[in-house]
Formats: C-alpha cells, sequence, structure tokens
C-alpha cells in the first residue's frame, strides 16, 4: 500500500502539492507513480523564470522501464527546482514526498488548489486503477 | 540469419488462427476511396534474363575513367576484405534487429562503431547512424532546439559555405517545426566564413550555428574563433565535417575551448563505394550532456548476471517505441549494413591507416592544384587553405571544358557555376589517395589543351 499523506493536494496525473509557508506551491510526484515507474534514471526539470499552466507538461521523469511527462498541477511561474536529482534521481524513489520533491511554482491563482483532490479521493483514484 | 518465407500454410494457419480468410481482409479498415489498385507506369515484373541484360545496359551509362569530382562523396581504395566480410549472411542486414539483445553479433559492430566514430571525432557518444549526412544534419539541428534551453529563438545560424544539398534538406527538416534558418555569407576572397560577419548577430538569440570542416569549398574554416563565437552567444556549435579529414584536422571535441557540441556528416568516405549516390550512411555523435537529446539507437556494454560481457540497447526512453510522439525522432534506424562495412573498414586501416589516407589525399590534391594552376587561364578561386578538394576559376565556360574533359576519359570534377551559385565558372576539383602521379598528370595535360582551345 502506497503511502498518502493526508496534508497534501494531489492530481489525477499523480503529482502531489504542497503549500509551503512562504506562498510557494510544492510539486512532486507520488509514492504510488514513483512505484509504478521503477527506479529513476532522469529527471528533466523545467527551467526556473519560465510560466507554467495547470495541466501543462512541465517535465520529465525516465526509470529503466519507461519514460513518463510531468504535469504541472496549477498555474504559476517556476521559481526553483531540485538541483539535487540531477546527480540522485533515486531521491524521488526513497522519498517521493521529501527530498524528492520536483519543483516550487509561484502560484497565479490559489484558488486552483482546491480543484486538485484531497488525501482520500486519490486513495480512491489509486484504488481504482489498481482493479 | 537465414531468410525463410512464410509457406501458404503457414499463411492459412495464421489467418485461421486471428478469423480471416483472406490477406486482403486484413486491409478491410481502409476506405475504398483511399485505394489504389494498380500502380501506373510500374511494369510487370522481369525475368531473370531480361533483369540482367537491363541492368547491364543502365551499368553502361555509368561514366567510366578518372574520377575527380568529390562535392560530397568522394573515391577511396576500400580493401576487399571490407565486403567480403560485411556481406556475410550473419551481417548482411540493413535493419535494426526487434529482439535487439539476441544478436549480439549486430549490437557488439555497432558499440564498436561507436567507438570509433566518437573516438574519431573527439566526442563522448555517438549514435548507430542514420540514412546520410544530410539527415544527420537534420537531425542535429532538431537536437539542438531541443537541448538549448537557453534559446527561446529556434534560430540556427548556417554557414554559406555548407554544401547546398545539405542546405536544402536542413531547409525540408526544419522549415515545418518553427525552426528559422540564416545563412551567413562567405568570404569572396578566403572561401570561408570571418568572424565579422558575425558581428550584427551577438545581441540576439542563436540557438545554433552550423560549421562546414572542410567546406563545401574544399577550404578550412577557422572552427576554434567560429566555436568560441558561438558559445560566447550561448549558441550550440554542430559540426559538418568529412571523417578522413577528422583524421589529419583538429576533431570537433576539440574546437576552440569547449568543443563543438555536435558532429555529424557523411560517413561514406568510409568504406562505401560510391554507387551512383547510395546508400550511404549518416553519423552523428555529441558531448554526453546532449545525449538525452540524440535520435537513434545507441549501444551500451553491459554485464550479466554471471558477469559476462554482453551488449544492449541503451538509453531506449528517448525513443519512439517507449515515448511515442515525444521521442527525439521518429527515427529508430539505422544503415546497419554501410556501418559494418565502415567498421571493418576502419579496424582494417587503423587510425595511423586513416591518417595516411588522409595525408595523401592532402597531398594528391595539393599537386594537382599546383599542376593545374600552371595553365594558363586556370587560378585559385580563394586563397584560405583547403583540404582534400579545392576551387578553381577557368577562363572558359565550365561545362564546354568538362565535356571535353570527359570525351578523354576524365571526369574532371564538381561545376560551381550552377544557377543560385554565388560564384561564375568555377570548379570544384577532388583527388584522393586513388590518384596516381600519372593520373595527375594525365588530367593537367588533357585541360591544358582544353583551355588552348584545341
Amino acid at each position: 500500500m502506497s503511502q498518502i499523506p493526508s496534508e497534501l493536494r494531489y492530481s489525477k496525473s499523480h503529482e502531489w502539492v504542497r503549500m509551503d509557508s512562504d506562498g510557494l506551491v510544492i510539486v512532486g510526484i507520488t509514492d504510488h507513480a514513483q512505484a509504478l515507474l521503477g527506479d529513476l534514471v532522469y529527471v528533466e526539470l523545467p527551467e526556473v523564470e519560465t510560466a507554467v499552466k495547470a495541466g501543462e507538461e512541465a517535465g520529465v521523469v525516465e526509470s529503466v522501464k519507461a519514460a513518463s511527462d510531468i504535469y504541472s498541477p496549477i498555474s504559476g511561474d517556476i521559481v526553483e527546482i531540485n538541483g539535487a536529482l540531477a546527480a540522485k534521481p533515486e531521491l524521488v524513489n526513497d522519498d517521493p514526498y521529501g527530498l524528492g520533491w520536483l519543483f516550487k511554482i509561484a502560484p497565479e491563482d490559489e484558488s486552483e488548489l482546491d480543484e486538485l483532490l484531497d488525501a482520500a479521493s486519490y486513495e480512491d483514484l489509486v484504488e481504482a486503477e489498481d482493479h | 540469419m537465414p531468410y525463410i518465407p512464410h509457406t501458404k500454410e503457414d499463411v492459412k494457419e495464421m489467418l485461421a488462427a486471428i478469423g480471416v480468410s483472406r490477406l486482403q481482409d486484413l486491409f478491410d479498415e481502409i476506405p475504398e476511396s483511399l485505394r489504389i489498385h494498380s500502380l501506373e507506369g510500374i511494369p510487370e515484373g522481369l525475368g531473370e534474363m531480361e533483369t540482367a541484360r537491363l541492368m547491364e545496359d543502365k551499368a553502361k551509362q555509368d561514366a567510366r575513367g578518372l574520377c575527380f569530382i568529390g562535392a560530397g562523396a568522394y573515391e577511396h581504395h576500400i580493401p576487399a576484405a571490407v565486403w567480403k566480410v560485411a556481406t556475410r549472411g550473419e551481417f548482411m542486414t540493413a535493419y535494426t534487429p526487434y529482439q535487439a539483445e539476441a544478436s549480439q553479433g549486430t549490437l557488439q559492430v555497432l558499440y564498436e562503431y561507436q567507438t570509433m566514430m566518437a573516438t574519431l571525432m573527439g566526442m563522448d557518444v555517438s549514435n548507430a547512424s542514420l540514412y546520410d549526412g544530410a539527415s544527420a544534419l537534420g537531425e542535429a539541428a532538431l537536437m539542438a532546439v531541443r537541448a538549448n534551453r537557453h534559446s527561446k529563438s529556434k534560430k540556427l545560424l548556417v554557414a554559406g559555405t555548407l554544401h547546398p544539398h545539405y542546405v536544402q534538406t536542413l531547409q525540408s527538416i526544419v522549415e515545418t517545426q518553427n525552426i528559422s534558418l540564416e545563412m551567413i555569407p562567405f568570404d569572396k576572397k578566403t572561401g570561408c566564413i570571418q568572424k565579422e560577419v558575425l558581428a550584427p548577430y551577438e545581441k540576439e538569440d542563436i540557438t545554433a550555428l552550423v560549421i562546414s570542416q572542410p567546406n563545401f569549398f574544399g577550404v578550412l574554416e577557422e572552427v576554434d574563433v567560429l566555436t568560441n563565437w558561438a558559445h560566447e552567444q550561448n549558441a550550440l556549435v554542430i559540426g559538418v565535417v568529412n571523417p578522413v579529414a577528422m583524421a589529419l584536422l583538429k576533431e570537433p571535441g576539440q574546437w576552440g575551448t569547449k568543443g563543438a557540441d555536435i558532429a555529424c556528416g557523411e560517413g561514406q568516405p568510409l568504406g562505401i563505394p560510391l554507387s551512383s549516390g547510395g546508400p550511404y550512411f549518416g553519423f552523428i555523435t555529441c558531448k554526453e550532456a546532449l545525449v538525452r537529446q540524440m535520435p537513434g539507437r545507441i549501444i551500451g556494454r553491459t554485464v550479466d548476471l554471471e558477469g559476462k560481457e554482453g551488449f544492449s540497447l541503451t538509453l531506449q526512453a528517448r525513443e519512439q517505441h517507449i515515448r511515442r510522439s515525444k521521442a527525439t525522432s521518429n527515427i529508430c534506424t539505422n544503415q546497419g549494413l554501410a556501418v559494418t562495412a565502415a567498421t571493418i573498414h576502419m579496424a582494417l586501416l587503423g587510425f595511423e591507416g586513416l591518417k595516411k589516407v588522409a595525408k595523401a589525399c592532402y597531398a594528391n590534391t595539393h599537386a594537382l592544384a599546383k599542376l593545374l594552376t600552371a595553365i594558363p587561364g586556370v587560378s585559385l578561386c580563394f586563397t584560405g587553405p583547403y583540404f582534400h578538394e579545392v576551387t578553381l576559376n577557368l577562363s572558359r565556360p565550365v561545362k564546354d571544358v568538362l565535356k571535353g574533359l570527359l570525351k578523354e576519359g576524365i571526369q574532371g570534377g564538381f561545376p560551381l557555376c550552377e544557377e543560385g551559385s554565388p560564384l561564375e565558372n568555377a570548379l570544384l576539383v577532388c583527388a584522393t589517395e586513388t590518384k596516381t602521379e600519372e593520373d595527375l598528370k594525365q588530367f593537367a595535360k588533357a585541360l591544358e589543351g582544353l583551355m588552348k582551345g584545341v
């Protein structure tokens, strides 16, 4: 059973979102997503200062068996990326909700967060996918 | 690998297994209006005897005699062993096997090829080849646009000394992808690109600079200066190079302070006969930082569970069978047979052998230029240093001169006076290691006669 922290919000495409104290939004992929992908070998992140729209591609995660696009859960500007992943993509596998975060966004409209799934709904989604 | 076609019984069994009665039924979903039932202009099949006769007649149309034409395809000596080995049944397939890892021999050849090409170019990585030199440049351009994330312009500066066919191919490939090409004029005196003409682009967002070495006129570009200029503008550098020349000249990986980012070109000079223009193969190599943007197959060396050496496809997540529409290219194929020949060719010659070939080409072309420019009415077109091809100015119409030479069994070079050419009455001449002193003298004598108008 994969971990689904209750305080986070989730997208249908398996990204998680955490509201940071400084008003920024941190984005990563879920424990379920990393488990499905298997060992990551490469993470391609967006350029800092680029603008992204909710639902648009913002990067790629590549594992030994597949490559998958990362979609931005909300609209805004990329303000920081997790540089540690260039050398250690396995951080996403080891700690998807912590050291394996992907990028931080300055959100354009915080109300977009309400459109994302809460932990219970995401758990339903994962279960439905498993069956 | 034997070729065993399906028997009628095999086909029948397979159709029965999926519940279809005729082979044609498999195409049922294609609407009738889109089908072509008979191909116009395609004659009925010929028997073996008629086909042999037809091919003999066609072969007679091939020009014979001494060839002094280069212009992108070069006549080199190919040791007899090269194609004897390359056409063995085990290699005689032009395609990447789908069950790749089952074909360890094929993968090992490709791995050796990649190692040789990367070494020759001074680059980190090579793929398993592309269709030809011009399409390799097209892929290099797309690669540069994906890789240069500082640049938003999708604008490539292209040296005006690049082979015109390569420019056309590049245009065809990039024009539908919102990538623009800007041609840099060359210096009429030296025949190469001067740094000064780049000044207007200094404030612009340039994605990559395409440099040809040697260039189409045979002249050597100042690759260090051009590479450093491009890198100062945050532009990537794509080198289009002749692989034989790279045995002698500074390899792209060493250009300027940081080296070119991508090196590509035509692999034909490495053991592939001229054969009326193909099939040839394209090569592409790059710095490690760009490997995920490289198209095509890459073979890696690894060990199996028992620690034994083996070869496998690697970095496949770039390719279309995994990345679908997001793949680096729709090209996953390579010119397997031509590459096998090139690998054997390079292995037989060795690095020193290839260097000797390059030196002999250089010496022959310079000796020829000396003989020809001693003839009244023949002069060097450019002052820039050249490698194994040289552009000459003639005081008589080039086409007439070439016709006259052909009557004496000499293919005297490639005319640079076609429509749209910036030059008038210029002739591009090449003498590879295949030419003897007597050959050069014969050419000079024939040309001298023609220049006098005899």
